[in-house]
């Protein structure tokens, strides 16, 4: 038996009232309780990213953090990226360079990245480095994932 | 994970009620980078958990009052990261605070957390022993300030008292000039913790202040009054001796997995010197 709160949060766009486990996780509620398993479960501890989501603009571990906390925010998963069965520009980037090789890791690059292009349109190589340092690639792909950011950076001409 | 109630206090004094009810049952949870793991493994297993962050008094925030500028316990790093006055003032605490975990981490991690949680690696703790901050503590019998240095205890330990809380960290503005530095030493660039955290400051008249953690069971800061640390003019052969003294304190840990404590102590000195140097030419650059 455990206890229950009645949270409203917004999730991509969608407000939603949900009644969740006060001591699951926010990574809990979004893969086991609404299906949106884009954000993935792995080191939790908070230092491989792949559970990366957005809340009111800041990139976050939602692993670290009770789906409770976020009652009244708005949170952006990977899921929230494409619009209209198009993939957003730095999703295309992602496929273009090649930065997505096994791909568990690429939905909380993406979000990390995302969160980096809505602040600064024309990121240095060293930003996007230290904007994705909490996001690892066990396949080693951070060439190509930097020069997908970098190439999809909204201050770039297409 | 294991199942606890979650309680959301309005008020300071709500919060400290719940402790008074619950005692050692209960575990406060403010940006939770430190708690969620040790209740995921269960190396803590409270009835209770209180979310701080609900309380109007400790919203994020960062003001100027009465000569300090007061970072109440619910601010996050990054916030402290972008924070002008705290950039202009305290920018040994702006480059401590811009190395803790990733963007994640300090888009959650509290200033307030980072200390209580105790552990000697906090990178935020010599910059405030350097800037002598004040811990601002809330309990039953009311409000209290407990200057940094005596609030850090041990591992893992704080001078919090039964059913207290930290309601905020102030930092008093400098009333002469002041310039610190922060540097650490770590295995890798990027996210790590720290096999050395060391801070330094130098003021206009003379006085050199030392911090360094992660060299032993708590932070510790040392002062020097010589005049010869914080003495442009004065050789690297005249500071050493005194550098010297003033790192004596460390006594690293033989078992920690980051970094043997030869290396440790061998490097202190480096890391001492070097951050002395950033202080010294801040200091010139502020007058």
């Amino acid at each position: 038996m455990s206890d229950t709160l009645h949270i409203e949060v917004t999730i991509n766009g969608r407000r939603r009232g949900l009644d969740v486990a006060v001591h699951h996780t926010l990574l809990d509620v979004l893969r086991d309780d609404i299906d949106l398993t884009g954000a993935k479960e792995c080191c939790v501890v908070g230092e491989c990213g792949a559970c990366t989501v957005i809340v009111d603009g800041r990139p976050m571990n939602s692993c670290l953090m009770l789906a409770v906390e976020v009652d009244g925010a708005e949170v952006m998963t990977v899921e929230g990226l494409a619009s209209d069965g198009n993939l957003s520009r730095l999703q295309t980037a992602f496929l273009d360079h090649g930065a997505a090789q096994c791909g568990f890791c690429i939905p909380g690059q993406l979000m990390s990245a995302h969160a980096l292009l809505e602040g600064n349109a024309n990121p240095s190589v060293e930003e996007v480095h230290e904007a994705l340092a909490g996001n690892l690639c066990r396949c080693a792909g951070y060439p190509q994932i930097t020069a997908a950011v970098l190439a999809s950076a909204p201050g770039v001409e297409r | 994970m294991q199942a606890f109630a979650y309680a959301r206090p309005q008020t300071v004094e709500e919060a400290i009620a719940l402790l008074e009810e619950h005692g050692d049952q209960a575990e406060l949870l403010a940006g939770g980078t430190d708690l969620i793991i040790e209740l995921r493994n269960a190396w803590k297993r409270p009835k209770v958990v209180i979310d701080l962050k609900r309380i109007e008094e400790l919203r994020p925030a960062i003001r100027e009052e009465d000569g300090k500028l007061v970072i109440t316990a619910t601010t996050v790093m990054a916030d402290i990261v972008a924070d002008e006055r705290v950039r202009r003032h305290f920018p040994a605490l702006v480059e401590a605070a811009d190395v803790v975990g990733s963007v994640q981490i300090r888009n959650r991690a509290t200033l307030a957390g980072n200390i209580c949680n105790g552990s000697p690696a906090a990178d935020t703790a010599p910059p405030l022993l350097v800037y002598a901050a004040e811990v601002v503590v809330a309990g039953p019998a009311g409000r209290r300030r407990v200057p940094i240095d005596e609030f850090i205890v041990g591992p893992g330990k704080v001078a919090l008292g039964s059913a207290e809380l930290v309601t905020a960290i102030e930092l008093p503005l400098p009333v002469q000039p002041v310039a610190a530095a922060f540097t650490r030493l770590t295995r890798r660039r990027g996210t790590d913790l720290a096999s050395i955290t060391l801070c330094c400051g130098v003021d206009a008249t003379g006085t050199a202040r030392l911090a360094y953690g992660s060299v032993g069971p708590r932070a510790l800061l040392i002062v020097d009054d010589s005049g010869v640390l914080a003495d442009p003019g004065a050789t690297d052969e005249e500071k050493a001796p005194i550098l010297e003294r003033m790192l004596a304190a460390a006594s690293p840990s033989p078992t920690s997995m980051r970094a043997g404590p030869e290396y440790r102590l061998a490097m202190l000195p480096v890391l001492g010197a070097r951050a002395l140097r950033t202080a010294i030419k801040r200091l010139a650059e502020t007058k």
